[in-house]
């Protein structure tokens, strides 16, 4: 099951950013949200979504093996993560994100995003 | 620690260039919680007695509520606020989007600008980097342009309000454009920033907002998009939005056409939600947190161009459309861009454009005058009218102060069917058979706009035999005779104005959007239970904020009395057509609000208020509210 993004039926809330961080990481803040919402206007007039669809590209980077897949989501493994962040350049839709520790999160698929989304532009499939 | 808010103040001074970052006073939280309380106690506190409204004394402010940029169904509202250009008393304007949520997320609930910058500049922040940026590449130039450039120069993910050519010069009733599509239309506010030289003002913000449940929001979060979802008007009102409403509007005889000589039109169905989900319509696009958008983007299509447009909303339905006898879903939203681009507010515009058209039909503006033969109806004729507004060429240097001033200068009784109060254009609910959405209009603080008040609901049911809380849709399906209304009674409607003037406005005060609570009724106890988590502060919605709503109806009635010299009833009446006309055609041909029933509902509003004979607070009623203003 991985998440996926439907852009004819979001509205660009950000309900998504704010449940993810609001869950995750106990504060009100989307700009540290595991997946990011942005419309593009004028043209087209829609909008997308940066999203982790759990595409392992971050693993393939990590040079310590630190990124191991666990039910279908690839996880940090903190014990071996040593902060080298090559997986944030590797993510190709930067949603690898940085901790005020320098430490690398990212999408667990908690799922709190397509619970809450009001448009259900967000699934897991 | 402040929890729910940001914390801070941010002054900039753009006459000597200071920008001072202050803790938010505790005062404010205390006694006026956030948003529009904010405002209206900066304004009277801070703005000089007989400020110009244009000059560099009035203040700008920038207000967010407690709730706004949290995990709660439409946190997105950005309140503005200064002394109007268009009534010379409070002004304020909120807007949709994402732009005051960032504005909390870069650590500021309340922004004051004062003062008047020395070149055209934009304002540029950035978490705590703020600065007063050159913005002469950006002079002249349309929302959309502007909003690009800004975005494409400093990052995607800034957020962006900026003015157009109407505010730059200064048009009374100048708006903020933001987000490609949601504006703070009303009372000048526009103009207020263009006499600043303030061109745009550019945010992005990445910090936390300390709320007091950090575990706890997330589940009561939850549990109210969770009870949005289960109202029937998740599904039934979202897809048209506020454009939902015309045909009712039509049907009950309150649509405003031809410049409100009339209130019903033959192509209803031509302008309505259907036509624009069926013509227009790309995506919903909501404001930050919303699950109900009522935004519509789209693409309009006409001689004139394909133009992308968020909208129309029910008000530029009404005011460009009907009004101006406009009946093609394209060409209203092609006036729609029009207005967006050049900062216009549509409802003002379509009421100054109407007003023109019918000064025009009597020969008050001549075609020399005019500059073109307009008519009713043609899209050229309207876009030619409001470019020269904008740009305040001869004629539209005239309309661009308003129906009020207008009238003044152009004369020929044409101060008769300028349709205004106070200075601002009326809305989009004609009132002539609804007298208590009249008496809302006419006494509310900004001028005759429906956010203050709506009760046309309670006065049509009362019109054709329901109680006046009855469920209007409900006599529809009931067959109730809308052919022809009754006239409708003006006893009583005032406990409902006071309530209404009470609720509404309530939610400006948490920064959330109101229509979660008027159209799919989410319940108040959502709101309390939230502004518990995220402030661990106890409020009773019934008795703490609307008590505190009335105390701001108070004083912002006492901040009029102190900036408009000859202040008081002769304020609140409404244009002479709606006692002096009989509606013409409709389901409500014949009536009118005759000037005696106008008087004693002004005498029982006042009475109820606690105002003396000619509306101004009485000294018990200030000591009850615990105001210090005279």
């Amino acid at each position: 099951m991985i998440l996926a993004f439907n852009s004819d039926t979001c509205s660009g809330c950000k309900a998504c950013e704010l449940v993810c961080s609001l869950q995750n990481l106990k504060t009100i803040n989307p700009s540290r949200a595991m997946l990011h919402v942005y419309g593009k206007f004028p043209e087209p007039g829609r909008y997308f979504a940066d999203i982790c669809d759990q595409c392992g590209e971050c693993a393939k980077a990590c040079p310590q093996e630190a990124i191991v897949l666990i039910k279908g989501t690839w996880r940090i493994d903190k014990k071996k993560c040593d902060g080298c962040l090559a997986c944030v350049s590797a993510c190709p839709v930067n949603v690898m994100m940085v901790d005020d520790d320098n430490m690398p999160y990212k999408c667990i698929n908690c799922r709190q995003c397509a619970e809450v989304c009001p448009r259900d532009a967000l699934t897991f499939q | 620690m402040l929890y729910g808010y940001a914390g801070h103040t941010l002054r900039i001074d753009l006459s000597r260039g200071t920008i001072e970052k202050e803790p938010l006073k505790k005062e404010w939280v205390d006694d006026f919680i956030g948003g529009r309380g904010f405002t209206a106690k900066i304004l009277y506190d801070e703005n000089p007695p007989g400020a110009d409204p244009l000059g560099p004394e009035n203040r700008f402010v920038i207000a967010m509520g407690p709730l706004s940029g949290l995990f709660v169904p439409a946190a997105g509202k950005t309140h503005f606020a200064a002394k109007s250009p268009a009534t010379g008393g409070y002004g304020d304007s909120n807007m949709g989007g994402h732009f005051g949520v960032t504005m909390k997320y870069a650590g500021y609930d309340v922004t004051i600008l004062t003062g008047q910058a020395k070149e055209p500049s934009y304002i540029f922040i950035d978490n705590d980097t703020v600065e007063v940026r050159p913005a002469g590449h950006l002079w002249g130039k349309g929302s959309t342009a502007v909003e690009e450039i800004l975005k494409n120069d400093l990052g995607q993910e800034f957020q962006v309000l900026t003015i157009g050519e109407a505010g730059e010069r200064m048009v009374n009733f100048a708006c903020i454009s933001h987000d490609f599509g949601r504006q703070a239309g009303r009372t000048g506010i526009g103009a207020v920033l263009g006499s600043k030289n303030i061109k745009a003002i550019a945010v992005r913000g990445t910090k936390d907002i300390p709320v007091f449940d950090p575990k706890g929001l997330p589940k009561k979060g939850k549990q109210t998009y969770a009870a949005c979802r289960e109202k029937p008007g998740f599904k039934g009102w979202t897809p048209e939005g506020t454009a939902g409403i015309t045909n009712w509007c039509n049907d009950v005889g309150a649509l405003p056409t031809r410049n409100f000589v009339t209130s019903h039109c033959d192509y209803a169905d031509k302008i309505n939600g259907k036509a624009i989900l069926d013509e227009l319509k790309i995506t919903d696009k909501g404001c930050f947190s919303c699950p109900i958008p009522c935004g519509k983007y789209g693409l309009a299509k006409t001689v004139l161009g394909n133009k992308y447009v968020e909208g129309p909303e029910y008000e530029t339905l009404a005011l460009v459309g009907s009004n101006c006898e406009l009946s093609d879903i394209h060409a209203v939203a092609h006036v729609n861009w029009v207005c967006d681009e050049l900062g216009l507010d549509t409802c003002s515009a379509g009421a100054v454009a109407a007003f023109a058209l019918e000064c025009y039909e009597k020969g008050l503006i001549s075609k020399e005058e005019m500059g073109m033969d307009v008519k009713w109806g043609d899209l050229d004729s309207i876009v030619y009218i409001l470019e020269k507004i904008a740009k305040r060429e001869g004629i539209g240097d005239v309309l661009a102060n308003g129906v009020k001033k207008a009238a003044e200068k152009i004369g020929g009784h044409s101060s008769k069917f300028a349709i205004h109060v106070k200075g601002l254009e009326w809305t989009g609910y004609e009132s002539r058979n609804a007298p208590g959405m009249m008496l809302g209009y006419m006494t509310a603080d900004v001028g005759a706009h429906h956010s203050r008040c709506w009760v046309l609901g309670s006065d049509v049911a009362n019109a054709v035999g329901g109680s006046q809380d009855a469920n209007v849709h409900d006599l529809i399906s009931q067959g109730a005779d809308f052919e022809t209304i009754p006239k409708a009674d003006h006893k009583n409607v005032v406990p409902l104005v006071l309530k209404s003037q009470h609720l509404r406005p309530a939610f400006d005060i948490l920064g959330t959007c109101r229509l979660q609570y008027m159209e799919i009724g989410l319940e108040t106890h959502y709101y309390e239970e939230l502004y518990y988590h995220a402030t661990g502060k106890k409020l009773d919605f019934n008795k703490d904020l609307l008590t505190l709503s009335e105390k701001i109806w108070h004083l912002n009635r006492m901040f009029n009395k102190r900036e408009i010299p000859d202040f008081g009833r002769k304020y609140d009446y409404p244009p002479p057509r709606f006692y002096e006309e009989p509606i013409p055609s409709g389901p409500n041909k014949g009536h009118l609000v005759e000037f005696a029933v106008i008087e004693e509902m002004l005498d029982a509003y006042y009475a109820a208020r606690g105002w003396d004979a000619n509306g101004i607070p009485t000294k018990e009623t200030l000591e009850k509210f615990n105001l210090a203003v005279e």
